[in-house]
């Protein structure tokens, strides 16, 4: 099975656009959007949501204020400045305190030197996960509560989720719409994939973050290509990240011209593909075709790393 | 006074809005700092073009076990939600990124076998740019937390009337770091399903940590019409629509911000600014500087 991430450091670049119109192109495949602060290929491709159930990611704090004699011991343990003082109305002291859910870290070091046992730590729901049915395939996202941590956690969730529906089908192919940025929910979107895709548009910020991205992959020893959205925005930093791609032995695999036609199938809710038969979607096909070549070669080294395995084992 | 700009969808056009809005008040003679919270992917130096002047490393503790010492009762795997140590019959693993820091392990100890070290995983860059004081986080690559980097950034002291703190996207832990105990916040969107879907998300963030906000909409003419109906229906404040412009654009690729090159943009930004220094009551600019 190939699990195919696409993530591109800086926001904005067009990844869920890609990812909707590689939906659109290839065939036997699960999608899985991993950006779960901020979900948006359902509203491309339609979600009719057939499953859904809680994520429990972890454990919060809270103080059982009828237990609490206000010594204090919890806030000298706690690194995150959650523990809240309440101050007693009728007196104007301080004489209990109650935990802030928002910065609790989950970490439980509280709960367990309460000398009178007066802190519960219970297993929090933090999101929802969905299974939804769309036009291209089926499709695993979810929703992280506001606020929540444990996002790469919920990421793996997700994969595991969509590689176990596509081993179902005997399809072999899981398509993920990643993160932005280089933290926690991207490095649990790309690791253990076969390739990753990286999309990035000329401009210094996008060029900038891309080099950090490309580090990333680096450290991880990810196998990854590139496309360039927008690339005749500014001709210039196209060339000049075509350079720098060429100078790591990277490929760039497509680049798509600027089109206010993406926007205008965004708004009618649909894929590129779909929209308009033009040279934006003839860009995106070519780049579907670069990747699955890619992606055939990276079969293929892992069937003779196989057969490798068999001659040396007998 | 400390206003920050997010999103909860990427590349709308929070730094340019941050970025803008330090130099147009520098310009107006208001002594600014801008801090680049988006640790995982800071983009403010390229148009703040900042000159360095110091260097700070990031430090979070980690545990270190004396041998020695350990008994290898394993309390300490136990106690650990993150699965940060692991306890062998004669060995004890440590995984320093998944640490989150909390001195459970230390503490937790029988033997007093475990010290806490300190591991770098980010820097954060100062000097000054555009006459903005200017500092920046980057989180090391492959570190997966970068809420102790946004954390210390935010303890930054600084002497400044008006701090402008440049949020990551999304709606999650590391988001609510940058923009919590902040004045004010500006959420940036453009009018499309993406922009407005990722707006409620952001809005509801903002409501949940009770903190005053407004919305611009940015591109405003290159969607459709639902960004503006859902900001009248759900009685939320836009602040200011910027209209597309090529140009902005092209000026935006190359590390030029749209008030160098555009003086109508420069008016409305400091007409935001108005705005939001009157939603918030601060006049305290007007007694002393100005």
């Amino acid at each position: 099975m190939i699990e195919l991430t696409i993530i591109s450091g800086k926001g904005g670049t067009g990844k869920t656009s890609v990812v909707g119109s590689l939906a659109a192109l290839a065939k036997n495949k699960v999608l899985v959007d991993c950006d779960v602060d901020a979900a948006d290929l359902h509203l491309i491709l339609g979600n009719n949501v057939k499953k859904s159930a809680d994520f429990k990611g972890g454990h919060r704090a809270s103080i059982n204020e009828e237990l609490c004699t206000g010594c204090g011991i919890c806030l000298d343990y706690c690194r995150f400045d959650s523990i809240k003082e309440v101050i007693n109305e009728s007196t104007g002291w301080v004489d209990k305190f109650r935990i802030d859910q928002l910065s609790c870290e989950g970490c439980g070091v509280c709960t367990q030197f309460c000398p009178e046992n007066a802190i519960d730590f219970d297993e929090i729901v933090s999101g929802q996960w969905f299974l939804s049915e769309t036009k291209y395939g089926p499709l695993v996202h979810a929703r992280l509560g506001i606020a929540q941590a444990n996002s790469g956690k919920l990421v793996s969730l997700l994969r595991t989720k969509a590689r176990n529906l596509a081993d179902e089908n005997r399809w072999d192919l899981v398509l993920i719409d990643g993160p932005p940025g280089i933290g926690c929910p991207v490095i649990a979107s790309v690791t253990g994939a076969s390739y990753v895709l990286i999309v990035t548009e000329p401009s210094l910020s996008a060029f900038h973050d891309l080099k950090r991205i490309m580090q990333l992959m680096d450290h991880f020893k990810m196998p990854y290509g590139l496309c360039i959205n927008m690339f005749d925005i500014n001709r210039q930093i196209t060339a000049g990240i075509e350079h720098f791609a060429r100078q790591n032995n990277i490929e760039v695999l497509g680049k798509i011209p600027y089109d206010v036609a993406v926007t205008k199938a965004q708004v009618a809710g649909t894929t590129i593909i779909d929209y308009t038969d033009n040279s934006v979607s003839d860009h995106i096909r070519l780049l579907w075709n670069n990747l699955e070549t890619e992606l055939n070669s990276y079969i293929n080294k892992q069937r003779s790393k196989v057969h490798e395995n068999r001659n040396t084992f007998g | 006074m400390k206003i920050s700009v997010a999103s909860g969808k990427g590349g709308t056009g929070k730094t340019t809005i941050a970025t803008s809005l330090a130099v147009v008040l520098a310009d107006e003679n208001i002594n600014t700092t801008y801090l680049d919270c988006d640790v995982e992917e800071p983009n403010g130096h390229i148009f703040l073009n900042p000159e360095i002047e110091r260097n700070i490393n990031v430090d979070v503790s980690i545990p270190e076990v004396d041998l020695e010492k350990c008994t290898f009762c394993g309390e300490c795997s136990q106690s650990c939600q993150y699965n940060a140590i692991a306890v062998l019959s004669n060995k004890v693993m440590i995984f320093p990124s998944l640490c989150h820091s909390c001195g459970g392990c230390f503490h937790i100890c029988p033997e007093k076998a475990i010290k806490e070290i300190p591991r770098t995983i980010g820097v954060i860059n100062a000097g000054i740019g555009h006459n903005v004081t200017f500092y920046d986080g980057n989180l090391n690559i492959g570190e997966a937390l970068s809420p102790p980097v946004t954390r210390q950034l935010k303890k930054i002291v600084s002497e400044s009337d008006v701090i402008i703190i440049d949020a990551p996207p999304g709606t999650s832990c590391p988001v609510i770091e940058a923009v919590n105990n902040t004045d004010y916040v500006i959420l940036v969107t453009e009018p499309t399903p993406f922009g407005l879907n990722d707006l409620k998300l952001a809005v509801e963030m903002v409501r949940e940590l009770k903190l005053p906000f407004g919305v611009v909409i940015n591109r405003c003419d290159v969607g459709d019409e639902s960004v503006e109906n859902y900001c009248r229906s759900c009685k939320v404040e836009v602040l200011l629509k910027i209209p597309f412009s090529r140009k902005i654009a092209e000026a935006y690729s190359r590390g030029k911000l749209p008030v160098e090159i555009n003086g109508d943009y420069r008016a409305n930004i400091y007409k935001l600014f108005e705005n939001i220094k009157n939603e918030v009551g601060y006049d305290r600019i007007d007694n002393n500087q100005r």
